[in-house]
């Protein structure tokens, strides 16, 4: 069989219940890791493997939910080139915790300005403003021509 | 050219086609796309953000999110639905119940009914902890009795008329302050959000007296503390005119769209279509049923746009937007806490 190596990371000494466990197969050197979240599914699942896959030192990323009736996702990266898959979840949740940082300091600011002038329903600001900036202009598009 | 603009249509957009929907998944990840930076940049991000809040009112927030992905979106529409906590009935004391609405009936109608109040002024209940303290509880009371109505004409069969308090409405529920909240909270108005939820019917000589304690709780405990009616979010629309549209078929594909969406101008004599707001559309797919329109148009949803709108609850909705960013922050935080004051301990491998 398979020889396993765990390691478990404690949220709190004692009573509590791991929040998260490393299983590691034997012969590997850290390069493929599955992470056993506990109390998590694809609110935190979804997001992460998101930002995970984001790092080019990533070769695989995925995550499941063991069994619905279980609150529990295995979480597995592999890492190229001899990076222990550690790095990439540890960047991966600090750049999640930016993420949601920056978009609650984005909304709060924007919370506090005026409110909004109300939307045209026929012309429609916003309509222009997705036709107009660059990134989201379509190809082809007879909006943006016939100016 | 061609192929760039192809490969742009592949990571920016999701194409509804006839009988499919096309490019779902993102794409953008590091190495799938030669020539293309999809490392993660947090100031790349931080530039292309921006949140527009377009609606605000009592029931429902509308805000739009660009520049994100669908797995963050979610993972926030997932937290607002579960996890932002909420004040509701929990426990009722049924001190009498002689209504036809039986007792735990009454209770599970009250447990569903949405209190005014900022759960961030109370404290989770302890586990195990029966009667409640006055950090973690509020405490309603229910004492109603229906009466029949002497002044009421003989022949009269209507029962506004000839009963008094016959219906039960939330309105009837009054704060019974515990402890010391009389002076903790002077100003506050704890009640229930509606006035007009009716919770019972009586006939004279029936009586409801009971006494309920709210605590903190969150949707994913049950659904009573979920804050939001729903919260939905879709992508924007994105509607694309291939060739000019003229005069009959002009008229015919402002019909197949939702009103708004298309405009007929009239350029030297001719009616020419073209897209004034592709955001109002619902793409029921009507043109795809028009063989001379179908190949006229492309349909496809913008990938990083978002239209998001959260709906009932009486809390200012920006504040539970926030709560659920913060909580989202906190949960991968208190997934790093361990991993970073690790001290990982491997244990000896054995079989399994």
């Amino acid at each position: 069989m398979l020889g396993v190596v765990v390691g478990a990371a404690m949220a709190e000494e004692g009573e509590r219940k791991a929040a998260l466990e490393t299983v590691q197969a034997d012969g590997t050197d850290g390069n493929c890791v599955t992470f056993v979240l506990h109390d998590e599914d694809h609110t935190l699942g979804n997001s992460l493997r998101y930002m995970v896959m984001k790092n080019p030192d990533v070769e695989f990323c995925g995550y499941c939910i063991t069994h619905p009736s279980e609150s529990k996702i295995n979480f597995r990266i592999q890492t190229r080139g001899g990076l222990p898959a550690v790095e990439p979840f540890r960047k991966g949740l600090n750049d999640l915790m930016g993420v949601c940082q920056h978009v609650l300091n984005t909304f709060e600011q924007h919370s506090r300005e005026d409110k909004p002038k109300p939307v045209s329903p026929v012309t429609g600001r916003q309509a222009e403003l997705s036709h107009c900036l660059p990134w989201l202009r379509p190809a082809g598009c007879l909006v943006c021509t016939q100016k | 050219m061609a192929a760039k603009r192809g490969t742009d249509e592949m990571r920016d957009r999701v194409v509804l086609g006839e009988f499919g929907v096309h490019n779902v998944h993102t794409t953008d990840f590091p190495g799938n796309y030669p020539g293309y930076e999809d490392a993660w940049d947090r100031r790349r991000f931080e530039e292309a953000f921006r949140v527009d809040i377009i609606r605000e009112e009592e029931g429902a927030l509308e805000f739009d999110m660009v520049g994100i992905d669908a797995a963050i979106a979610n993972a926030f529409r997932r937290i607002l639905l579960a996890e932002v906590p909420t004040m509701a009935v929990e426990k009722v004391f049924v001190y009498n119940n002689t209504s036809i609405v039986q007792d735990e009936i009454l209770a599970h109608r009250l447990g569903l009914i949405p209190i005014r109040a900022d759960p961030r002024l109370f404290e989770y209940r302890n586990q195990g902890d029966e009667e409640g303290t006055e950090i973690d509880t509020l405490q309603f009371q229910l004492k109603i009795k229906c009466s029949r109505n002497p002044q009421a004409a003989k022949e009269s069969s209507d029962p506004n008329e000839l009963y008094f308090n016959h219906k039960v409405y939330s309105k009837h529920m009054t704060w019974v302050p515990l402890g010391n909240q009389t002076d903790l909270f002077p100003d506050a108005d704890f009640r229930p959000v509606h006035d007009d939820i009716l919770i019972a019917l009586l006939r004279p000589g029936q009586e409801i007296d009971v006494l309920m304690h709210c605590v903190k709780g969150i949707g994913k405990d049950h659904a009573k503390f979920s804050p939001v009616a729903t919260a939905s979010y879709r992508l924007l629309p994105d509607i694309t005119l291939l060739q000019p549209i003229e005069d009959e078929a002009a008229e015919m594909l402002q019909k197949c769209f939702s009103p708004g969406v298309i405009e007929i101008q009239n350029i030297k004599g001719k009616k020419v279509a073209r897209v004034a707001n592709a955001r109002l559309d619902t793409f029921s797919r009507e043109v795809f049923r028009h063989e001379g329109l179908k190949n006229l148009v492309r349909l496809a949803r913008v990938r990083n746009h978002y239209i998001c709108l959260c709906s009932q609850s009486w809390q200012p909705r920006c504040s539970d937007i926030c709560l659920s960013l913060q909580r989202a922050r906190v949960s991968s935080e208190t997934a790093t806490i361990p991993l970073l004051s690790a001290s990982v301990k491997y244990f000896p491998a054995h079989c399994m």
